[in-house]
């Protein structure tokens, strides 16, 4: 089995901490994978904005370098819900087609794929606010959405964090409401953006948890800058961080 | 038309701490009463794909419905009528009322009305229209368009309400409950519903093998216009045709849950034939709607049967506010029909959206709400050069991003990087993040350059 | 061409490909406890249901209306003070203290009665008087609003309602309240058919 590591672009600019981390536990589970070193990013910030033809070249490009794997995997929700469920503005090729089928988010390759029973190496005895994200929950599945009430509850994200030594969930209001981000959104619509976020804020700190975990660091990128400006210190992790053991 | 900026216009509503919080909060629970009445219904997912196959089939053979419905109304002596626009839905209404002598109409909720701009057209002609529905009257009073298609007045705290009612019914202004308010509503209404010269309504559904309208109100309202007087008049967009009883049955179901939580409302009405010793018209509005059926991305939005589920749920409607959108039909499915109406006018409307898709979850007709936004801001793109997506920034992300050596050039770690960020990075310019957020801190080291010293890179590819 | 061509004509061009109409299931609902069924749904919308015939209706009426002067009944069981006939204009039926009828039937699931122009016969007696008081035999209370609809009058009234509790409005702040534009209570009698009091 061979995996393609996809480490996405606001991650390597900004969080490589994460893509760090990825690599680590990628490696302590043995995973035999490689990070193609062209690779850019999977072209959803053009295409999010109806920019199809300025999407069209990089999302080539990540077809050109990724085609081949078996799995590509990314620790994004958002990256691998556009690759696999919007990946339109390349050229329609087999390649597109296998691409978008082997894509996974990253805890969905540990959870369905390698079925990580334990992280032996990891203990994080903390009240975790596990956030998912919108693209990771209604986009890939990777848990139940409070929309469809018949669903019985699922988080493949939990699941995961549940396998560390000491983590403790706390449960808030409004659990699956969007952070407000939503890409370019936060950019034109900044005000209602950040209101989005701090609302979010607010319902998690009610609950007093000692950080806010997500698989998506385009959410915490949004909600960290939200906390930031309301002059509040908190700890955002992404779930690759606490699985490869890290601590607060 | 100028083009309307609902980011600008949400601006001033989210700074309004008052309005927002107020609405935000009514407005969830009105979601959170939903989940509640679908739990109550071990078979909710499969009612919502009945509803949703009865309309595409229905869709599928418009025509043929269209047709039966007429027949089934003519045969029982309703009045018929076809229009094509908002224009000549007015011009039929307004020759029936002159034809009548009507002075004073009496009218309950309907949106397609409010797409036709009927009201101002009618009083333009010297017709008083009262709308009977509580939101409506509250929003006539205060001159202002529905913010909400199920609740019109439901931006207003209940103070503005007291405010209003003070100054148009000589109500106390210092008695903000707000069943004292809806009696204020009815000591002033009551007498103008019961001495209008005509009745006007919209439809809910209508149904072909019986040529039914059907209307679902709480207060009795379409009864009251309906029946009170003696010519009534009911304004139906041509989507709304079923083909039976027993499919009215399926979407009476999911109707009232989906909106409001509760299992039915006070009255659901069918009107077969005109009242004793009355006279019933009906009209036919396309405005648009035949036109969007051959939209292949966008015809599901047909489907719609207006219970602003998707409102309630949308993070991003809720705190906007109703008015925002500039247009009849606002929040989620506001976003996907109005184009068709405007193309150029709602042109940013696609943009308002985070696309996290729950509006998609909630719709009680499954229209995949948030995959038709996302489609609809390639066509935005193509057509009409959105004013805040740039273009030359798009088109350096694509040089930058889809050439390996160019991106690690650009994407270099340290403080200077950041603030010469490339601007896709941040999906815009640093102002915009700037104003309500603080900025990513600057990092010592990108991945690529931890990758690059820590682990090997491969042969063959760029060091 | 007239409009009603041009709008078929470009209706039928955009049409899309033919789609399949389901089949409605049939919902099995659980026949047992309709009357207790049907009055907790009743109750949500702030119906009130009585459960036995009152033995003096004239005393209940006392009771529940103090203020009711004119009483219009077209239900054979209870003699009103009012003719239906002697209303005249259907938009003066608000000088009507409190309605009295019988309905045909009742449905559990939502807690609705059906009235018609045959059980009204002037039908703003049913929604501009102050109060509405409707005979019901819990035998013709049906599970659900599929099997409702499988009553006659919905296919040959010219008006058929399915009330479900008196006027109310959630349009100020987003919960009911009462009054509204109609009646200002609803009340259901649980009253077997042709049983006389």
């Amino acid at each position: 089995m061979r995996v393609g590591l996809m480490v996405p672009c606001y991650v390597d600019m900004f969080y490589p901490e994460v893509g760090i981390a990825t690599v680590e536990l990628l490696e302590k589970l043995k995973v035999d994978f490689e990070y193609p070193y062209d690779q850019t990013c999977c072209g959803q910030p053009m295409a999010n904005s109806g920019c199809y033809e300025e999407a069209k070249a990089t999302e080539e490009l990540f077809i050109q370098l990724f085609h081949d794997y078996d799995y590509i995997v990314a620790p994004s929700g958002s990256c691998t819900h556009h690759i696999r469920n919007k990946f339109s503005a390349a050229a329609a090729t087999p390649e597109r087609e296998a691409v978008s089928k082997k894509m996974l988010d990253l805890v969905e390759f540990l959870h369905d794929v390698l079925k990580v029973d334990k992280f032996p190496w990891a203990s994080f005895p903390h009240k975790v606010a596990l956030h998912t994200s919108c693209s990771a929950i209604r986009g890939l599945g990777m848990a139940s959405m409070s929309e469809l009430v018949h669903q019985k509850s699922f988080s493949k994200p939990k699941s995961l964090l549940e396998r560390v030594d000491g983590v403790q969930f706390v449960e808030f209001e409004r659990p699956d409401e969007c952070c407000g981000f939503g890409g370019t959104f936060s950019a034109t619509e900044e005000a209602v953006a950040a209101k989005i976020g701090y609302d979010k804020l607010a319902y998690i700190d009610a609950q007093h948890p000692d950080c806010i975990v997500s698989s998506d660091m385009s959410c915490l990128m949004h909600l960290q800058g939200c906390a930031r400006r309301m002059k509040q210190e908190k700890r955002f992790l992404h779930v690759a961080e606490i699985l490869n053991g890290a601590s607060l | 038309m100028k083009i309307v900026d609902q980011a600008a216009n949400a601006l001033s509503f989210v700074e309004d701490k008052v309005h927002e919080s107020h609405f935000d909060r009514i407005i969830w629970m009105l979601r959170t009463r939903r989940d509640q009445a679908a739990r109550e219904v071990p078979e909710w997912e499969e009612l919502r794909e009945l509803a949703s196959q009865i309309k595409e089939h229905t869709l599928s053979r418009l025509g043929d419905y269209l047709e039966e419905f007429e027949a089934s109304a003519t045969k029982r002596g309703v009045h018929v009528h076809w229009a094509r626009d908002a224009h000549e839905h007015n011009e039929i209404l307004y020759s029936i009322l002159a034809d009548h002598q009507v002075k004073n109409l009496i009218k309950s909720k309907s949106m397609l009305t409010e797409e036709c701009d009927t009201r101002p057209y009618l009083q333009r002609r010297s017709i008083t229209v009262t709308e009977t529905d509580l939101g409506e009257r509250i929003q006539q009073l205060a001159d202002e368009p529905p913010a909400h298609i199920v609740g019109p007045a439901w931006q207003k705290t209940n103070e503005d309400i007291a405010e209003l009612f003070a100054k148009n019914y000589g109500a106390d202004p210092n008695n903000t409950d707000a069943a004292y308010l809806a009696g204020q509503m009815r000591r002033n209404t009551r007498p103008l519903m019961e001495h209008g010269d005509a009745g006007m309504t919209g439809a809910n559904f209508a149904v072909a093998e019986s040529g039914a309208i059907v209307t679902v109100t709480n207060e009795g309202n379409a009864d009251i216009s309906a029946n009170a007087p003696k010519l009534r008049i009911c304004s139906v967009g041509i989507e709304k045709v079923i083909p039976k009883n027993e499919h009215l049955a399926v979407f009476i179901r999911l109707l009232t849950r989906s909106a409001t939580g509760e299992r039915i409302t006070q009255y659901t009405s069918h009107f077969l034939a005109p009242r004793k010793g009355g006279e019933m018209h009906v009209i036919l509005v396309d405005n648009g709607r035949s036109e969007r059926l051959g939209m292949d991305n966008f015809w599901h939005s047909l489907k719609c049967i207006r219970c602003a589920a998707c409102m309630n749920t949308c993070p991003v409607y809720r705190r906007s506010g109703g008015l925002s959108y500039g247009s009849t039909y606002m929040g989620p499915i506001g976003i996907i029909m109005m184009p068709t109406f405007d193309v150029r006018r709602y042109s940013e409307l696609p943009f308002s959206s985070t696309l996290n898709g729950s509006c998609t979850n909630v719709c009680p007709v499954k229209i995949n709400i948030h995959d038709q936004i996302y489609a609809w801001r390639e066509v935005m793109e193509e057509k009409n050069q959105i004013k805040f997506v740039k273009k030359e920034a798009m088109i350096v992300a694509d040089k930058i991003l889809s050439n390996p050596h160019l991106y690690r050039i650009a994407a270099t770690a340290g403080e200077t990087a950041l603030s010469a960020l490339p601007r896709f990075a941040l999906y815009n310019t640093l102002n915009a993040w700037g104003r309500h957020r603080e900025l990513p801190h600057p990092v010592k080291q990108t991945f690529h350059e931890w990758y690059k010293e820590n682990r090997p890179v491969q042969d063959g590819k760029e060091k | 061409m007239g409009t009603r061509e041009q709008i078929l004509g470009a209706v039928r061009k955009s049409q899309r490909k033919f789609v399949q109409l389901p089949e409605i299931p049939n919902f099995a609902e659980d026949p047992q406890n309709l009357s207790e069924k049907f009055e907790s749904a009743l109750k949500r919308l702030a119906g009130v249901v009585v459960h036995d015939p009152p033995k003096d209706f004239d005393q209940f009426l006392r009771k529940t209306f103090p203020a009711a002067k004119t009483i219009c009944s077209t239900a054979p069981e209870v003699q009103g003070n009012t003719r239906v006939e002697d209303i005249g204009e259907w938009s003066s039926a608000g000088k009507i203290d409190v309605t009295i009828v019988r309905s045909p039937l009742g449905v559990a699931e939502t807690g609705s009665v059906l009235l018609s122009e045959d059980e009204l016969l002037v039908n703003t007696i049913g929604f501009l008087a102050h109060d509405i008081v409707i005979l019901l035999d819990p035998k013709v209370i049906v599970p659900d609003i599929h099997a409702a609809y499988r009553h006659p009058h919905f296919r040959d009234k010219a008006y058929a309602v399915l009330m479900s509790g008196p006027s109310g409005s959630a349009d100020i702040g987003g919960k009911t309240v009462h009054p509204a534009q109609g009646v200002m209570t609803l009340t259901v009698i649980y009253w077997p058919h042709n049983k006389q009091n």
